[in-house]
């Protein structure tokens, strides 16, 4: 035990440091608004791949949507897809590259609306890939249109009533329809809007990366999120309006653990 | 006894100001300055530095991965 009288710069030494920025984060400020929590799953993400000492093995997509320069931030290869296409792509690279570690990264906007054919598609395949799918109930990087995951009554640019399920259609559980999929290994809602929560999400994306080694089909890690520039919110409100509002409408936890399902159970008889 | 003391380091320019680890400091350590960084946010700092424990509660919901932490057990 160190014997010290508790000044700060003996505390500040490099024996006695307990966090630092992963080292795959890359040395250049994320152009996210404050408070986003973009920035907080890329960090995950960064972290995972580092722990599991994957780096090199790794391939990131990253979307159109705020995230579209994830690829600036965290230090593995990426590819850039067109908008909502990245569950296309990172099959693509998957199937031509099955050594590697794949994972899509995408907004609502991307993955659950222009993007809603590719999402279904690649998880009914069953494609041995990790989608990590951010869903802040809003087109983020557009300016804060309605996205199909927005609640019913929020205030968009494009819904500047509230959302009118008359003339919207309902709030999209895109996640509870994903986890019908029998291509689905791991699907589950998280959020990172605590220090709990946090470390429950990189649990989860952990554990995403893993099924995809063991080859058991597509894992699928929702983080309920904000968006403090089009909620119109600051980020500790946003925390506060997301639990409030957006944890009844898209509850936290585990909805499919399984692996994908036996094909025998679909095959013809004869 | 033996009591476990931390500290923390915010990178002042990576700082956007958000508050996230304020709120998230079980021990009122922090709170955001009043000064401005060069990208005009008010930075956050540790305002009541003896108080930190060096739990990483701040660190694990910084967004702009901008908080390093300390922590070491003290002989008083
Ligand atoms: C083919 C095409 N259609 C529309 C757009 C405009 N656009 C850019 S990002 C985006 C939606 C982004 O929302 P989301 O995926 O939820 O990401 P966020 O910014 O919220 O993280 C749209 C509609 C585009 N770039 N390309
Ligand atoms: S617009 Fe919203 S999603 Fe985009 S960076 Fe800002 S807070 Fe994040
Ligand atoms: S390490 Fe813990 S106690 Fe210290 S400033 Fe961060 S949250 Fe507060
Ligand atoms: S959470 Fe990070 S970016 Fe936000 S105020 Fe604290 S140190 Fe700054
Ligand atoms: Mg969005």
């Amino acid at each position: 035990m160190t014997v010290i009288t508790g000044k700060i710069n003996e505390i500040i030494k490099p024996e006695n440091l307990v966090y630092a920025k992963s080292p795959l984060l890359n040395d250049v400020s994320m152009h996210y608004c404050p408070g986003c929590s973009h920035g907080v799953v890329h960090r995950l993400i960064a972290e995972v791949i580092d722990e599991m000492g994957i780096q090199e093995q790794t391939i990131g997509v990253s979307p159109v949507g705020c995230a579209v320069f994830a690829y600036n931030y965290i230090d593995i290869d990426w590819q850039e897809a067109a908008h909502g296409r990245a569950p296309a792509v990172a099959t693509g690279i998957k199937r031509v590259m099955p050594e590697k570690y794949v994972f899509s990264y995408q907004g609502d906007g991307d993955l659950a609306a222009i993007g809603t054919a590719e999402t279904f598609h690649a998880v009914n395949r069953g494609e041995n890939i990790v989608m990590i799918f951010i869903n802040n109930a809003i087109y983020g990087m557009t300016g804060g249109q309605m996205a199909p995951t927005t609640l019913v009554g929020q205030v968009t640019s494009t819904t500047p009533n509230g959302r009118n399920v008359d003339l919207n259609g309902y709030p999209l559980r895109i996640t509870e329809l994903i986890a019908q999929l029998p291509g689905a290994a791991f699907v589950t809602r998280q959020s990172v809007q605590t220090p709990a929560a946090v470390r429950k999400t990189k649990k989860a994306i952990r554990k995403a990366f893993e099924i995809q080694a063991q080859k058991k089909g597509t894992s699928f890690v929702e983080v309920v999120s904000t968006c403090s520039s089009g909620w119109k919110l600051s980020p500790v409100a946003s925390n506060k309006w997301m639990e409030e509002n957006m944890f009844p409408q898209y509850p936290l936890g585990d909805l499919k653990d399984t692996g994908r399902a036996d094909p025998d159970l679909y095959k013809v008889k004869g | 006894m033996a009591k476990v003391r931390g500290a923390v380091v915010v990178d002042n320019e990576e700082c956007k100001g958000c508050n996230l680890c304020v709120v998230a400091c079980p021990t009122l350590t922090l709170a955001l300055n009043r000064n401005v960084n060069n990208k005009g946010y008010h930075y956050s700092y540790m305002e009541n530095p003896e108080n930190c424990t060096g739990c990483s509660n701040c660190s694990t919901v910084c967004p702009d991965s901008c908080i390093t932490v300390y922590r070491v057990k003290v002989e008083q």
